[in-house]
């Protein structure tokens, strides 16, 4: 026999949880947070040569989004921005639909809502935004739609289509700002003369987070208790039940993806009557692709999306916030979230995981 | 004399979180012996055997390989300790012959020689009895030729432990015949086999001696000669339990469902359905028996509209209002609109019968969710439809809300059967209701269908189990190749006459033809 082992057991042993605690749960994030955020403040210690101090990463990352109240009103419409395409995400997502077009359908429905602006100066202001916010829900909704039909008709991958519809919604807007730019070869629209948000309640992007909080409620509501959100819960756990239940799985398809695109739509409406006022071709930011981790991060819950956005803002603004106190690029502040949502979403295998070492007493032996 | 241990288990423990699959198990597998392991489902049989073969690693415990102390941490350690498994589901690549995935994998010195290879496994063959083309690819081979490759390929590598998962499963009991005589061939030969089956018949047939498990622990071994069906089945339940399956007498019979010429070709343009034509009747169970992959599945998603038919009539019967509805090119919910009253428990009960991660009460849902009016879910509903049939079936789960992926496989049929009868059906059609089931929830089922005849419904049963068939079904359907070969009085046929029947179709000119 050419048995080379002995009797040993492996190392390391994975057995799955299946009775984890939902203290347990919170207890195992929360430390994973805490080892990334010590580990954050190392890095930087490290990288400016120890001039900075450990806690003064902390108070730098804290000062990004509070520190100031026009600070604390960026954040939370930067909150609202990517927790809409989030939302829009959830649906298609929970159909097992991958949609990674997020990006290109908000630019497409910002172009929408620009073109309106554009082409309809003498609306008055109110039927103006009514009519950019229509503008903007079809828009989106047609290139989520495109997709769809394709998937439902000709099964063809969702991800790469929806992917390329990103560059063709690119490159319109590009098309469009040459043709309205001040001046030729500036890329430059200029503030928009129309078309903008009025502030609420005296607060500026009062109305973005007013849109979007109700938008998550919506969400949350039509994915758990309605008809269509259990359809599509159905046809994305698996098509031949829904099949056998009678549900018309390419309809299903072809309408989420509507709904996703939609949503879509009025993130970038949002983007343009409320935070830009102007439209290039980097309007969305890749917040549509963030979005993905968001919604993910989130497991496609609208409530707990709110938390993830949170934290994804958060860091995005105190790592920005970071490296120009300490005189770094960008790239340094890549680093650092980069550093905590490996934490984060690595922390998840040992909630379903637990992990066993070598039993001891199995040394003596053999 | 006792022959010598191949493999001795010595308080093996394994757990899957809180679920203890194998409690201290102590259990030794002998040279020149056939073991059967017998056990209802979730009884560990399989987590136990999969221990040996590499697959898990014990938690407690020891396995010991002709006396020394053994680890085994993948299937290729299992083979340097020349144990083989052949498990219920094949692990063979199609476009390759037999010869080709017998050797697929393996570090032979010298060059790669596919003749040499093939010489050898024409002597392997010669010496147990297999009949085996090496040449011939795996598309082309039923599903005992695919077996045959299995058990070849381990005993290639040498395994002097054979371990079958269920191998009887997929065979008619002409080629089950075949089978035994091979094991006991390799038994002469001073192989070590283990068995694990369902079926007590073959238990008592083919094994020397018999390991029963119950609930993760070890309950004892016995001879197979001082062993009856009746005392072996009370090892594994713990209790006494009868062994008849009632048939009770048919009445009211009036036809509810015809098929005539029905054909129909699957996407690649391979006819699945060939001529078939037959009538259901109320207060009846019809049976259908067939090799696995005859077109049992397709005919019967072809009357539940889910596949489209080509050409041929699909009639209804409406005992109600007496019309007759035709239910070709419709699609599952036109048929129910029409007042249609279909249930069918699909054979894939979690890819199609019902959703794996979501609770009973909203696999409830998945007939009734349109009803009510409004946009919104009715919960209030299903909730006392699944509370009523975990209460009626006695469904162990811990509550209406667990997603029924984690309940066990004949909890699991329970749901799903439960569901089904509850929408009151007037056809009910099971595909393999039984499948992987353990005796006392096969029971419940027959029992379940036989209420539902009693009541004058037309019920459709596919099944494997030719025993189960004969004793259950007032009339048994027979199909070969995707046509009938022929429709039997359950109460007068044999097994034999039904398993000639299930390798041999009538061809057009009457003339039998051998397939």
């Amino acid at each position: 026999m050419k048995v080379k082992h002995t009797g040993k057991e492996p190392l390391i042993r994975l057995s799955k949880r299946t009775d984890i605690s939902i203290f347990q749960a919170i207890a195992v994030r929360a430390a994973a947070i805490l080892i990334a955020l010590l580990l954050c403040s190392l890095i930087v210690m490290a990288i400016t040569g120890g001039n900075t101090g450990f806690f003064q990463v902390y108070a730098d990352m804290f000062k990004g989004s509070f520190g100031s109240s026009r600070r604390i009103m960026m954040f939370l419409r930067d909150i609202s921005a990517l927790l809409c395409l989030g939302l829009a995400l959830a649906p298609a997502f929970r159909m097992k639909f991958w949609n990674i077009g997020a990006e290109g359908q908000a630019i497409i429905g910002a172009l929408a809502a620009v073109t309106v602006i554009k082409k309809m100066p003498f609306l008055p202001p109110a039927a103006m935004l009514a009519v950019m916010l229509c503008a903007s829900v079809i828009a989106g909704a047609v290139w989520g739609i495109i997709p769809a039909i394709f998937k439902a008709k000709y099964n063809t991958n969702e991800t790469l289509f929806t992917l390329m519809m990103n560059y063709v919604a690119m490159q319109l807007v590009r098309c469009c700002v040459i043709l309205w730019e001040r001046q030729p070869g500036s890329n430059d629209v200029g503030i928009l003369p129309a078309g903008n948000f009025p502030k609420l309640f005296g607060v500026d992007y009062g109305i973005n987070i007013l849109v979007v909080a109700v938008l998550t409620v919506v969400a949350y509501i039509y994915l758990k208790y309605s008809k269509q959100g259990y359809e599509i819960a159905v046809v994305g756990e698996s098509v031949n039940t829904a099949k056998y239940t009678g549900i018309n799985v390419k309809k299903v398809i072809i309408r989420t993806m509507a709904i996703s695109g939609a949503i879509c739509g009025i993130a970038g409406f949002l983007l343009i009557a409320g935070t830009h006022h102007t439209i290039n071709t980097g309007i969305v930011g890749g917040e549509g692709f963030t979005a993905i981790i968001v919604a993910w991060l989130a497991k496609l819950n609208p409530f707990y999306m709110l938390l993830t956005s949170f934290l994804v803002v958060f860091l995005n603004r105190g790592t920005a916030q970071i490296a120009s106190a300490c005189g770094l690029n960008s790239y340094a502040s890549n680093i650092i979230i980069g550093v905590v949502l490996f934490f984060i979403i690595g922390c998840e295998f040992f909630i379903q995981y637990k992990l066993f070492l070598r039993h001891p007493r199995k040394k003596e032996g053999v | 004399m006792e022959n010598k241990a191949a493999i001795e288990l010595r308080g093996i423990t394994k757990r899957f979180g809180s679920v203890v699959a194998n409690e201290n198990i102590s259990l030794t597998i002998r040279k020149g012996e056939i073991l059967s392991v017998l056990g209802e489902n979730g009884s560990g049989k399989t987590t136990l055997m999969n221990m040996i073969a590499g697959i898990y690693h014990p938690d407690e415990g020891q396995i010991l390989v002709n006396g020394e102390e053994a680890a085994i941490h993948s299937p290729k350690d299992a083979y340097d300790y020349k144990i083989g498994m052949i498990h219920q589901h094949f692990k063979l690549v199609n476009v390759l012959t037999a010869t080709e995935n017998i050797i697929l994998g393996l570090k032979e010195k010298g060059r790669y020689n596919v003749e040499k290879s093939a010489e050898r496994i024409k002597q392997i063959s010669n010496a147990y009895g297999f009949e085996i083309d090496p040449h011939k690819k795996i598309y082309e081979m039923s599903v005992s030729e695919k077996q045959t490759v299995e058990i070849i390929k381990v005993i290639y590598r040498g395994a002097e432990i054979l371990i079958l998962d269920e191998p009887t499963a997929v065979l008619t009991p002409q080629e089950t015949v075949k089978l035994f005589q091979i094991l006991r061939n390799m038994k002469q030969d001073g192989k070590a086999i283990v068995i694990i089956t369902h079926k007590l018949h073959e238990v008592l047939s083919i094994s020397d001696k018999v390991a029963v498990l119950r609930k993760g622990k070890y309950i004892g071994t016995v001879e197979t000669q001082n062993a009856t069906e009746k005392s072996l089945t009370e090892m594994m339940v713990g209790k006494a339990v009868s062994l008849n399956i009632e048939r009770p007498e048919t009445k009211n019979q009036e036809v509810r469902l015809s098929l005539t010429n029905v054909n129909m070709t699957n996407k690649e343009g391979v006819a699945m359905l060939k001529n078939v034509s037959f009538t259901a009747k109320s207060g009846e169970i019809l049976g259908i028996a067939g090799i696995a992959g005859s077109g049992q599945k397709e005919l019967l998603e072809s009357i539940a509209g889910l596949r489209q038919i080509q050409s041929g009539s699909i009639l209804y019967q409406n005992p109600q209002t007496g019309k007759e509805e035709n239910l070709r090119d419709k699609t599952p919910m036109q048929i129910r609109n029409l007042g249609v009253r279909l249930s069918f428990v699909p054979e894939d009960r979690l890819g199609m019968g019902l959703v794996g991660n979501m609770g009973i009460t909203d696999n409830m849902m998945l007939r009734s969710y349109k009803k009510g009016k409004g946009a919104f879910l009715q919960r209030k509903q299903p909730k006392s439809l699944a509370e009523k049939i975990i209460r009626e079936l006695e469904i162990v789960t811990p509550g209406s809300d667990t997603p029924v992926r984690r309940l066990s496989g004949g909890n699991v049929q329970k749901v799903l059967v439960g569901r089904e009868i509850e929408a009151a059906p007037t056809v009910l059609m099971a595909a393999y209701p039984v499948r992987g089931l353990d005796i006392n929830s096969s029971y419940t089922i027959y029992n379940l269908l036989n209420k539902q005849k009693e009541n004058g419904t037309a019920v459709i049963f596919v099944g494997e189990d030719l025993d189960v068939l004969i004793e259950l079904c007032d009339r048994i359907l027979v199909m070969c190749h995707g046509q009938i070969s022929g429709i039997v009085d359950g109460r007068k046929t044999t097994k034999e006459d039904i398993g000639i029947m299930m390798t041999t179709v009538k061809n057009e000119t009457g003339n039998e033809e051998s397939k």
